[in-house]
């Protein structure tokens, strides 16, 4: 079985597909990678199915030998990468022969770097997904260790080299834009403090991970006491006493009585993960049918289109 | 009322307070929409008065969902079903009420002006409907205790309750499924695991709970485990 000896796993490295679907009613959080954009794309360049298993870095410092042939791909935040001591590119294929050193630096523009292998991450499915939700404390669920052997679900694959057109890769941005889906409760906030949401410049908090984001910035100054608890999408933008806003990611709980003024879209809160603390972000409204228009040809590019023989292009079928 | 939240989720409330008769209708009401088999259906998540139910959006568009639901809610609603208190599994927890098993209990006890043992019969003399579930894997929020045995959260939570751990919180009581950090009063500890990763939680939204004293032994017996605060 081809795949990776990890030497080094660097600050958080935990394995990740498109979550566990349909488990929240058992209070399960719904995992899965957290940057939408970025981890189908590692996983496109392999052909691999739509919700293989990918290896989620947070900033980087994975050090790894590869045991076997076998494909990878880097997308995500931009970090120095070496084969054998040689720089290579993210955003596109790499073919690892037996014994090969894959080490990658730290990343100081974004946050989040997914690895893919050819087939996929081969993992213990756990409630019908191999993502990995480490803070339920759940046997067998945890981050990925030194000596672990990350093994891929198609052996010795090798293919021409494909890269991601740049279009579609995660670019330096001075400022992320987050649209927000007003929800049931908006009208519940002062007129002022939705004004001031979607007109001030938030930071990104350093208490950020992948239960929700917290964002530094002007505070909503009479947010509505709580609600009765309720179930909590996807990205809900939760306002706590404090006033300052939280964007709830996958591991979030799955109920909680927190007032929300919104929903952020799924490739929105994936822009977000990327953002590094102190990164900057701006509100702005939308609405339910422009954000589902635009996952739907997201999806459909990805299930229609293929790939010409290499380099970066891409034809739709 | 069904109002839209996300890119793949919308929101049915049934009402604005909580009462005792919501999580029957939402057991029955998450059953019919389950019933009808909808292609895509990925969850529905229960919870007090509102009901989150989450779908495919690549197979279907939010007003189709919605009106879909509705249609179902307004069948219910002019065809009541059968009576309402059969709903639901009972469910019996054993508790080891103690001071080694339950650190708030003198605490609580003494607030109220109760004996422990007045507490703990209390406790036990109520059915418990279960109104949510969430916070971590298979925590069944579960309502009311009676008034004269409810307590506020500790002013400073925990940063450890051991797996099993029974609490009050207002007039909610739960049995923490897993150790983790948590501000109820911990008034005993459960032997039966609430959360299984094969089986999955034990309650549902709708369920009803009865609590039964067990001693030592029986606790011991039945698997428990005394760990203290701080451990596992």
């Amino acid at each position: 079985m081809s795949g990776l000896d990890v030497i080094s796993p660097g600050a958080l490295s935990t394995i990740q597909d498109a979550g566990r679907q349909g488990y929240r009613h058992h209070g399960l959080a719904q995992g899965g990678a957290l940057d939408l954009r970025s981890y189908t794309w590692a996983n496109k360049l392999l052909d691999n199915p739509r919700n293989a298993a990918c290896l989620e870095m947070v900033l980087g410092g994975f050090h790894a030998v590869a045991r076997g042939n076998l494909q990878i791909a880097l997308t995500g935040a931009e970090a120095p990468v070496r084969l054998n001591g040689r720089p290579v590119p993210l955003w596109q294929t790499q073919n690892l022969t037996d014994g090969d050193e894959l080490v990658i630096g730290y990343s100081s523009s974004h946050r989040l770097i997914y690895l893919a292998m050819a087939g996929g991450l081969d993992a213990p499915e756990c409630f019908g997904s191999r993502s990995v939700v480490v803070r339920e404390y759940i046997a067998g669920q945890g981050s990925v260790t030194t000596g672990d052997r990350l093994v891929a679900l198609e052996d010795g694959h090798q293919q021409p080299i494909r890269s991601v057109p740049l279009q579609h890769r995660l670019a330096p941005d001075t400022e992320t834009r987050l649209r927000l889906i007003p929800g049931y409760q908006y009208r519940d906030f002062h007129p002022n403090d939705m004004q001031r949401l979607t007109t001030s410049v938030y930071r990104v908090s350093d208490l950020s991970d992948r239960m929700g984001f917290r964002l530094n910035g002007p505070a909503m100054s009479s947010p509505p006491s709580g609600i009765i608890s309720e179930g909590i999408a996807n990205g809900a933008l939760q306002i706590p006493g404090d006033g300052l806003p939280i964007v709830l990611l996958n591991d979030c709980q799955t109920i909680g009585g927190y007032p929300k003024p919104g929903v952020v879209p799924t490739l929105d809160c994936g822009a977000l993960a990327q953002q590094l603390p102190g990164a900057q972000v701006r509100f702005e409204l939308t609405d339910i049918a422009t954000v589902q228009n635009e996952r739907r040809l997201f999806e459909r590019h990805y299930q229609c289109t293929r790939w010409r023989s290499c380099g970066q292009s891409l034809e739709w079928q | 009322m069904i109002a839209p939240v996300s890119e793949d989720a919308v929101l049915i409330t049934l009402a604005h307070a909580i009462d005792d008769t919501l999580p029957t209708r939402l057991c029955r009401l998450a059953q019919s929409i389950r019933d009808k088999e909808f292609p895509w259906l990925i969850d529905l998540v229960s919870s007090y008065t509102t009901m989150l139910v989450i779908y495919d959006p690549l197979s279907v568009d939010y007003r189709a969902v919605i009106a879909r639901l509705r249609a179902i809610i307004d069948a219910e609603m002019s065809a009541p079903g059968p009576d309402q208190n059969i709903v639901g599994d009972l469910v019996e927890l054993p508790v080891y009420y103690s001071d080694e098993s339950g650190p708030d209990l003198a605490e609580l006890a003494a607030d109220t002006g109760l004996d422990a043992e007045e507490v703990i019969r209390r406790h036990t003399a109520l059915e418990y409907r279960v109104h949510a579930l969430g916070f971590a894997p298979g925590f069944a929020f579960m309502g009311e205790v009676d008034p004269s045995i409810a307590r506020p959260r500790k002013q400073t939570p925990r940063t450890r309750v051991p797996a099993g751990s029974v609490g009050i919180a207002n007039r909610q009581t739960a049995v923490y499924p897993q150790a983790s950090p948590g501000g109820w009063q911990i008034i005993g500890r459960c032997p039966t695991p609430l959360f299984d990763p094969q089986t999955l939680s034990l309650l549902k939204v709708g369920d009803r709970v009865r609590f039964r004293a067990i001693n030592r032994d029986d606790f011991l017996a039945a698997g428990g485990q005394l760990t203290g605060v701080g451990a596992s």
